[in-house]
């Protein structure tokens, strides 16, 4: 039971109140870069939720049967990028291969994961944390479920102020990191959940 | 004459990296750490600081190597050149600068994944000779660290009145707290980046050429070609492989 209530807890804290892109700025890249149309964003968002919680999957146990055995904790940085570096790409000939239809789907944002600090950052959380490979998973899970609520929601004010008169100068960029800047407060709201 | 020409080019490499191609102001890289460790000015330059002595390691092994690295498998190798000298600095910094460490925390890793540092790998140092990249790096890494200083200073000042821990706002003024918090640095970056249209949108109506300004992260990730992280494959496979293709290279790895 008790168990049950910690992971409940991770979910939570991990997808609302410390959101990756609005509270901890990890994956700032495909947030702002991928959130002009709230489909590409969702399919960027699904992407991100499948991939980091394989990797975080990957990693807890590499860390637990390899590193930890063999007193190399130390090199947990070398080894969490690699492995997922390569298993973005595999992920991606595998899906290339066996599933075509998903490789549509996800397989054009796949590349832009590979090095996305906030796959990284979540391996790297999990240990520094000291997460249980289960708890690592949700971990990761809930945090890529914080990125899509996160990119969707952006996504769906960008389309909305597409065509609004702003000035020349706060057009584009300026603009959209001001919305997130908002949204930022408004996730400020979440840290009373916990 | 040898000599004054590799002296020229590496000061001509550090006025690029802190002037004309500077990676926050000018080209807009590596925003993750821009945002999250500049809520002083002394985490800001302790992160630019940390970023640079990686930038300019990595940039010089990688330049020696250059001609030992496949092209094919170039990706792989920059990560792990820059992965290990992340991990050297880490420790270092355990070791002898806890409180940075502890204030910069998990960032420190996350420079393996900075865009600036595989940008600069990829377009400088892997077709470049040692000395040049040698102080391409250091050029970018005192870029980033001057860009980094000033907006912590800035988001220091407005949000808690002071600059390196010493107070310089008359007590009438009142700390804007929201500055030294998530949505303050989103705000910071916002007024930034519009400065830099402002700029961008003055020159190109001089007839300046402009197209250097904003070419990093600030475009759309699908369409922003070679230096974005969309080219950043683990594995190179050059051109798109035809499906049947895939077998092989399967076996390969």
């Amino acid at each position: 039971m008790e168990t049950v209530k910690e992971l409940l807890v991770i979910l939570v804290g991990s997808s609302l109140v410390s959101n990756v892109v609005l509270s901890q700025f990890l994956g700032l890249c495909p947030f702002l870069g991928v959130s002009k149309k709230t489909n590409t964003a969702a399919g960027m968002g699904v992407a991100v939720i499948f991939v980091i919680t394989l990797a975080s999957a990957v990693a807890g146990l590499m860390y637990r049967f390899i590193l930890q055995p063999l007193h190399i904790e130390y090199l947990q940085t070398i080894c969490f990028i690699l492995v997922i570096a390569a298993l973005v790409q595999f992920v991606e000939m595998f899906l290339r291969k066996a599933i075509p239809s998903l490789y549509e789907a996800l397989g054009v944002y796949l590349p832009l994961i590979t090095t996305n600090c906030a796959v990284l950052g979540v391996a790297l959380t999990n240990v520094q944390k000291e997460y249980g490979i289960l708890a690592g998973i949700v971990n990761g899970f809930a945090t890529a479920v914080g990125f899509t609520v996160a990119i969707v929601i952006l996504a769906g004010l960008r389309e909305k102020m597409e065509h609004n008169d702003i000035p020349e100068s706060f057009k584009g960029m300026p603009a959209v990191l001001l919305t997130a800047g908002l949204m930022a407060i408004a996730f400020c709201g979440f840290s009373g959940l916990l | 004459m040898g000599k004054t020409n590799s002296m020229t080019s590496a000061g001509e490499r550090l006025v690029n990296g802190l002037v004309k191609e500077n990676p926050t102001f000018v080209l807009m890289l590596g925003m993750c750490p821009t945002l999250a460790v500049t809520t002083s000015a002394m985490n800001g330059f302790g992160m630019g600081a940390t970023t640079l002595v990686v930038l300019a390691l990595s940039n010089l092994i990688i330049s020696l190597l250059r001609n030992i690295i496949p092209k094919k498998v170039r990706i792989p190798a920059f990560i792990v050149i820059i992965a290990s000298f992340v991990t050297v600095v880490q420790l270092l910094l355990e070791a002898y600068l806890p409180f940075l460490n502890d204030a910069l925390g998990v960032y420190i890793p996350l420079i393996v994944v900075n865009c600036i540092i595989l940008g600069r790998a990829e377009s400088y140092a892997y077709s470049n000779s040692p000395v040049s990249s040698l102080f391409d790096g250091i050029g970018m890494g005192l870029g980033f660290t001057v860009a980094l200083t000033c907006i912590g200073a800035v988001r220091e000042v407005l949000g808690t009145g002071k600059i390196f821990g010493a107070k310089i706002m008359p007590q009438a003024f009142t700390p804007i707290g929201i500055f030294v918090l998530a949505p303050g640095a989103f705000f910071v970056l916002a007024v930034l980046c519009a400065l830099q249209n402002f700029v961008k949108i003055r020159g190109a109506r001089a007839g300046k050429d402009t197209s250097k300004i904003g070419s990093g992260c600030s475009e759309d990730c699908m369409h922003c070609g070679e230096k974005g992280c969309g080219k950043r494959k683990f594995y190179d496979d050059d051109d798109d492989l035809a499906v049947e293709d895939l077998s092989e290279t399967e076996d390969a790895e």
